[in-house]
């Protein structure tokens, strides 16, 4: 069948969709089998040691197959599943709330989050890594690298730490934790509050970030400014102006995209670190509670969003790679 | 027109190019790619240099240009029009005065338009008309400016590359394998091209591995074997076999389909594993021990070798 000058392109995207559908099942089996082989009791770890002991056989009972212990796992990934493609995730065990509203909650926190430091850290890390490349072997240059590199070697915890003892502890002018102001109605809380208690762990994600994208870009420079559509252009007595707009800012953009978008899934392992060491109520904390609460309902939903995530941002860098690189969009590689 | 009775447009003498590696273990070695190489195009001179794969014909041009990679260094001297050329000077004059004819395709942006590429991103009129004509007269059509550099064929890509250097008004064009590629029309155009150019008193390094078309459009051959020019002879003394001095010229010349197709086996050493002396030694039918040690240029009759035996 043949739709026209983009069937190229809507095959790809068809394509790419089936593939991705396919990779979320194998990401929702594969966090089940986690979550079904791990060796925490959901029930004890909701209930507590203390609670168990004063539990009368039969409430335990109840609670046992509230958490599903008694299904046999093949079902009970199944029941999930075929709720799941009728658009309902299920309850968390934990939040004792509908999954999806979980997730919703969470989901806009932590997007908050991420897109800050996302956006941030490949703004930043993309300029620096530009001029790291371009002035090597210059003072510039080495200042950039070698403060990538100390902060691509430090563990995230750690870096969150010395932040939280510079502006919280020392400067006193932001707050330590949390996505709200301790005590306050939610309701109450205002933009501005929100923001402050956004600073830290946003900050804390674009560092570690921009570390990473920084280095990246640098690399891809130095290749770049060793290509040889690069010495041509300087045998042909372009101004390096010239030279760094026309041909070198051109063909950093390709290999740019990739790394901004495949940060994506590296954003998203940083928060769980990040939202773990400041408290900050998102999907990296839900998920780690999930995890260890035994809440599969709840760990599966996150996962398979957050997986969703990092596919659908691959797709949409190779589909920018489509509209930059003309190799791609007037050859046939969509076919 | 051999003598040195003309001024000279570009004169090198003693260029050596090494590059800076670092084997296993940091240990950082010096590996010349190209040794005293001397060469020089003389005003109305259409001067090739014909060498091997890797003999370092590439290096040569790169490094008049100044555009060799950084981890690789140049040392002699060249002169333009009987300037000597600083690294800054060299920067004033490439694309200008001294324009280049690339090798192969990547030296084109692969994501710029071919036109706007050939006219460096100028866009006034007469910038454009002149792209136009070279196009009409390389025979390439016209919605080729609209094209990028993967959406040519290899002949038209070829094209391109020679419309850049004709875009300027140069005095000194130094072509590197200009014609691979080409139909047999178009590369006799291109050289008949270059040759007008000399004719009108400028110069022309044509860089070639193709000894035969050297033959028909070149003043004078200069031989390049293993980095280093052995022999540099006005074209006449190709004729016969007699007339050359350096043993690796005889050889190429017997190879020649027209002078009996004589193969010479054997390649020529890689910049790690030179001999001493002479580096065409281990192949050479004459060698004696005086060729293990330092090998002078002599002028033997309005040419130059680099060979202690020949006559
Ligand atoms: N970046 C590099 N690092 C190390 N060695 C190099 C590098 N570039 C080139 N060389 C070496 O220098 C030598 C000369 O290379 P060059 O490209 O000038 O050869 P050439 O005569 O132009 O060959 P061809 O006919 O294939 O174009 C080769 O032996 C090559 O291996
Ligand atoms: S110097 Fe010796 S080895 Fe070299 S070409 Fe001459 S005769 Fe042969
Ligand atoms: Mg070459």
């Amino acid at each position: 069948m043949d739709i026209g000058p983009y069937s190229g392109i809507l095959k790809y995207i068809g394509k790419s969709i089936i593939k991705i559908i396919s990779l979320l099942i194998a990401v929702s089996i594969l966090s089940f089998i986690l979550v079904s082989a791990s060796p925490v009791d959901p029930v004890r770890a909701y209930i507590g040691e203390v609670g168990m002991a004063n539990m009368s056989a039969e409430n335990l009972a109840r609670l046992e197959a509230y958490f599903g212990i008694n299904t046999p796992p093949i079902e009970r990934y199944w029941n999930w599943f075929t709720d799941f493609i009728q658009g309902d995730m299920g309850s968390s065990l934990l939040y004792r709330q509908p999954v999806s509203s979980v997730i919703q909650v969470k989901f806009m926190n932590s997007m908050v989050l991420m897109m800050t430091a996302w956006l941030f850290s490949g703004l930043l890390g993309f300029i620096l890594g530009i001029v790291a490349g371009l002035y090597r072997g210059r003072w510039i240059d080495k200042a950039i690298k070698g403060y990538s590199l100390l902060i691509a070697s430090m563990p995230t915890f750690w870096l969150a730490l010395v932040l939280v003892m510079i502006f919280s502890v020392w400067l006193q002018i932001l707050p330590i934790g949390l996505s709200v102001p301790i005590g306050v109605n939610a309701a109450e809380v205002s933009i501005f509050d929100s923001i402050k208690h956004l600073i830290l762990p946003a900050l804390t994600l674009s560092v570690i970030g921009i570390a990473n994208i920084t280095l990246h870009t640098r690399e891809k420079m130095i290749d770049i400014m060793g290509e040889d559509y690069i010495l041509f252009a300087k045998a042909r007595g372009k101004s390096r102006f010239s030279i760094i707009r026309n041909h070198a800012l051109r063909n950093i953009m390709l290999p740019a995209i990739t790394l901004q978008f495949a940060s994506i899934s590296e954003i998203f392992g940083g928060s769980v670190l990040v939202e773990q060491v400041f408290s900050y109520p998102g999907l990296g904390k839900a998920a780690v509670s999930a995890g260890l609460g035994g809440d599969a309902p709840l760990l599966l939903g996150i996962a398979v969003i957050s997986a969703a995530l990092v596919f659908g941002g691959n797709l949409i860098a190779n589909l920018l790679y489509g509209i930059i690189d003309p190799r791609i969009r007037r050859g046939s590689a969509y076919e | 027109m051999s003598c040195m009775n003309h001024k000279h447009i570009l004169q090198i003498k003693n260029l050596s190019v090494s590059f800076t590696q670092y084997e296993k273990g940091l240990r950082k070695i010096d590996l010349k790619v190209i040794r005293n190489l001397n060469v020089s195009v003389g005003e109305g001179e259409l001067v090739a240099v014909v060498g091997a794969s890797g003999s370092g014909k590439s290096l040569l041009a790169h490094a008049i240009l100044g555009i060799l990679p950084r981890n690789c260094d140049a040392e002699g001297n060249i002169w333009f029009e009987d300037e000597l050329l600083s690294p800054k000077r060299i920067e004033e004059l490439r694309g200008g005065k001294i324009v280049l004819v690339p090798q192969s395709v990547t030296y084109l942006d692969p994501l710029e338009k071919v036109g706007r590429q050939v006219r460096k991103e100028q866009d006034e009129e007469s910038v454009r008309t002149k792209q136009e004509e070279l196009f009409d007269f390389y025979k390439l059509p016209q919605n080729t400016a609209d094209l990028y550099p993967f959406e040519l064929s290899g002949g038209m890509a070829r094209r391109v590359l020679l419309t850049t250097a004709m875009m300027e008004s140069p005095r000194l064009i130094i072509a590197d394998e200009p014609t691979p590629g080409l139909h047999l029309e178009a590369a006799k155009k291109a050289m008949s091209h270059f040759r007008e150019f000399a004719d009108k008193g400028n110069g022309v390094l044509l860089i070639t591995h193709d000894i035969e078309l050297a033959l028909e459009v070149a003043d004078r051959i200069a031989v390049f074997y293993a980095g280093t020019t052995v022999e540099e002879a006005p074209v006449a003394d190709f004729q016969s076999v007699d007339t050359l001095r350096h043993p690796y010229t005889k050889a190429l010349w017997r190879a020649l389909p027209q002078n009996g197709f004589h193969p010479f086996p054997g390649k020529q050493p890689y910049a790690k594993d030179m001999p001493n002396g002479c580096p065409f030694g281990p192949r050479c039918p004459q060698l004696t021990p005086e060729c293990e040690g330092n090998i002078q240029e002599q002028l033997i009759r309005f040419g130059r070798v680099r060979c202690i035996h020949a006559k």
